[in-house]
């Protein structure tokens, strides 16, 4: 896919005028947030599982080559396949050979976010491969030719007016005249559609939430089984996953478990979670005859021992994207890459470069809601700081904005200068700003004063306001800030 | 034509990235990571348990109610028989209920072939996988999660697969004695004594009827695998 992300401003204009795109991200926080707190006040040792579940995460990384050694030899003893990958480009290749090595010409695919990484899709088709995306936001993408716009519900952004127009225009086999008003009835007809692709396939391709060195499993978790078809059906099997996946055993997973539906959708627990072992067995009615995995770095271990390692712990819930204030006004295409949000913001620069993703790490008011909810407990505010830092240090951003930075910072290293200029500064504006107490325009904030109107001071800092607040409550409720 | 893929070197490669990294920060005083194999050892053999929630710490009989409480708040049917006597005649009566065609497929799991299907004459029951032609699938479970609901089921023979998935109505036959309270007590049963873990090719955890929320987010229930799921519980 093209990178957009150096676009990221002209990307957010454009969404924020789109008023069907603003009609479909109104789902974003309607359909998660209170889903999501209703299923953590459920369960009382939700807080401390997540500590537990930052605590596994960081032990993985820190043995992380010892826990993928560990994990391919229990792969290996139950006949599957382990394929190591250092970019996306050996991954894709590594996939298309298996093809090719049992002459396959068609595929199914469960969602997979490092497919998206890899561009996994366009490499096979241009070597002749027929690839379709089994679940029902991946195959409407597909449909209209885009990529993910939410690491959990890729068409999000997708009104339903939408699917039905791309299904008339895609599924010409079917009657004209059919009745598609109500989503359930789009719903069967994708159910009825991409039947016949599962049992076509020859090879099935799946992501991976977690794998399990303990037994060598991949465990998927989805609630469409569209997946479990996928990877039942065919006859190969195929796992994508990025090396961070890898946690030690089955009662770890289990932790995971409790946390990832809770944070994803609000679920207790998502409708299948699957744990595969190994192809098919000797005595197996069905299931794949081979069963391999492509472990990819793609710049992931050079994550490591820096300010960027916390990253990794990320199980992709989506919970920071549905949390943030950002995302729910410019969408997912904005951020212009693979992952979008607070996780896309800090991930992206260390994926592609900070050169081309410096805008994202700054699309963020660092309200910290983000971190306040990931299952995780990433320091996502803390990380997209030091992405700014890099930025600054590297000369990347604009002579204007590093001018304003220096210039900011001469005067609050001064703390008496800043109050002054400061108190001098609100006494001017309330002179100046016109009668309506707002300000229609701002000196070097057009960006900001274009949507909306700033709210002109009254003529005190804030510093001033909370001295006088603090001095007539004769500081008796004493000094929490 | 690339060259073909060294899967050794690309092993080697990412490893030793892994290991510069850590080292960098002072994270590896092992050079040969001997100490860091230790302690992944210690800790796979010896699998510390997390934090399992309290509300599954209670007794059998709670355990079967929360099972099936929770089950059906995920939109499941459930009915709880005394005994595999039973099981023809619940399912019969599920079928009717739901004006389906009296038949199933089964694997060939022992306890399910134990049964006295003659009990119910109109019932048909076919054995294997199912190749998506039927419209009623029957499986016995592993066990029951009580603390969501959730029914374990191992691939194999005894309980295809295909037959979680393919067909539109699944019924989940569970025993109440291989009801957990939590997901680790079921997990366990999969190791032996010498705590190796034996996995069946695939094990399922499924909790509730397939469903979607990827049209504006409105849940909508059978999405690729069944749009009803019925457990009945034995004993």
């Amino acid at each position: 896919m093209e990178i957009t992300s150096p676009d990221f401003k002209k990307n957010a204009s454009e969404a924020l005028a789109d008023t069907t795109l603003q009609r479909a991200l109104k789902n974003v926080e309607l359909g998660f947030i209170g889903k999501r707190q209703d299923a953590v006040d459920a369960l009382p040792e939700f807080e401390a599982l997540r500590d537990l579940g930052r605590d596994i995460k960081t032990h993985c990384l820190k043995h992380l080559d010892v826990y993928l050694d560990e994990y391919e030899k229990k792969v290996t003893a139950s006949g599957g396949h382990v394929h190591w990958a250092e970019t996306a480009q050996d991954a894709c290749e590594i996939v298309r050979d298996i093809c090719r090595s049992v002459g396959a010409r068609t595929m199914t695919k469960g969602k997979s976010m490092i497919s998206e990484e890899m561009q996994l899709n366009a490499f096979l088709e241009k070597d002749g491969m027929e690839v379709t995306e089994t679940d029902l936001g991946e195959y409407i993408i597909q449909l209209r030719g885009e990529h993910p716009s939410h690491i959990i519900a890729p068409a999000v952004h997708v009104t339903k007016e939408q699917v039905e127009a791309d299904f008339r225009r895609a599924h010409t086999q079917l009657d004209p005249n059919r009745n598609l008003d109500d989503p359930v009835s789009l719903l069967g007809e994708a159910r009825a559609v991409l039947r016949e692709k599962y049992f076509a396939a020859d090879v099935g391709i799946t992501g991976a939430n977690f794998l399990v060195a303990e037994s060598g499993s991949s465990v998927i978790v989805t609630n469409e089984g569209n997946g479990d078809l996928t990877q039942t059906l065919s006859r190969v099997h195929i796992v994508l996953a990025s090396i961070e996946k890898v946690i030690p055993t089955l009662n770890d997973l289990d932790v995971f478990l409790r946390l990832l539906a809770r944070s994803a959708t609000g679920q207790e627990q998502s409708v299948y979670t699957t744990i595969s072992t190994g192809p098919r067995r000797a005595e197996d009615p069905d299931g794949p005859e081979q069963y391999h995995v492509v472990l990819l770095d793609n710049g992931r271990s050079e994550m490591l021992g820096t300010d960027f390692e916390e990253m990794l712990r990320c199980i992709r819930c989506g919970a920071c994207i549905n949390h943030c204030p950002v995302y729910h006004a410019v969408g997912g295409h904005s951020y212009g890459w693979v992952y979008p949000g607070p996780m896309g913001s800090v991930l992206t620069p260390s994926l592609i470069g900070v050169d081309k993703a410096g805008h994202l790490p700054n699309a963020s008011t660092l309200c910290g809601r983000c971190e306040s909810v990931c299952p995780m407990r990433i320091p996502l505010p803390k990380m997209l700081r030091h992405w700014r830092e890099r930025e600054y240090e590297r000369h990347l951003n604009p002579t204007p904005q590093r001018w304003g930075l220096k210039g900011w910072a001469y005067f609050a290293r001064r703390p008496r200068l800043y109050h002054q200029t400061m108190r001098f500064g609100m006494r001017l504006m309330k002179y100046l700003a016109p009668q309506t107490a707002l300000m229609r325009r701002l000196p070097a904030a057009g960006g900001w004063t274009k949507h909306r109107e700033f709210p002109a001071p009254e003529g005190k800092t804030f510093q001033q306001l909370w001295a006088e607040r603090q001095a007539s409550n004769g500081q008796t409720k004493g000094d929490a800030a | 034509m690339s060259k073909p893929h060294d899967n050794k070197a690309a092993k080697s490669a990412i490893l030793g990235k892994i290991r510069r990294s850590l080292s960098a920060v002072g994270a590896v005083a092992d050079p040969n990571r001997e100490t860091a194999r230790a302690e992944v050892l210690e800790r796979l053999a010896s699998k510390p348990l997390g934090i399992v929630p309290k509300r599954g710490e209670v007794g059998a009989y709670e355990k079967v109610a929360m099972f099936m409480d929770y089950a059906e708040r995920v939109s499941s049917t459930t009915a709880r028989i005394a005994s595999y006597d039973e099981l023809p005649g619940a399912i019969a009566d599920y079928l009717r209920a739901h004006n389906l065609p009296q038949s199933i497929i089964t694997g060939s799991d022992p306890r399910l072939a134990a049964v006295n299907w003659q009990s119910e004459p109109q019932l048909e029951r076919k054995i294997g996988p199912s190749d998506g032609s039927d419209l009623v699938g029957v499986n016995h479970a592993l066990g029951g999660v009580a603390e969501t609901g959730t029914a374990v089921l191992a691939s194999g023979p005894d309980n295809p697969t295909t037959i979680n998935f393919l067909p539109e109505n699944h019924i989940i036959v569970v025993h109440a004695d291989d009801i957990a309270g939590n997901y680790e007590s079921i997990h366990d049963r999969l190791r032996d004594l010498g705590g190796k873990a034996h996995m069946p090719r695939a094990l399922n955890m499924i909790t509730g009827p397939s469903r979607s929320g990827d049209i504006e987010q409105k849940i909508m229930l059978g999405a690729h695998g069944p749009r009803a799921v019925h457990v009945i519980v034995v004993g």
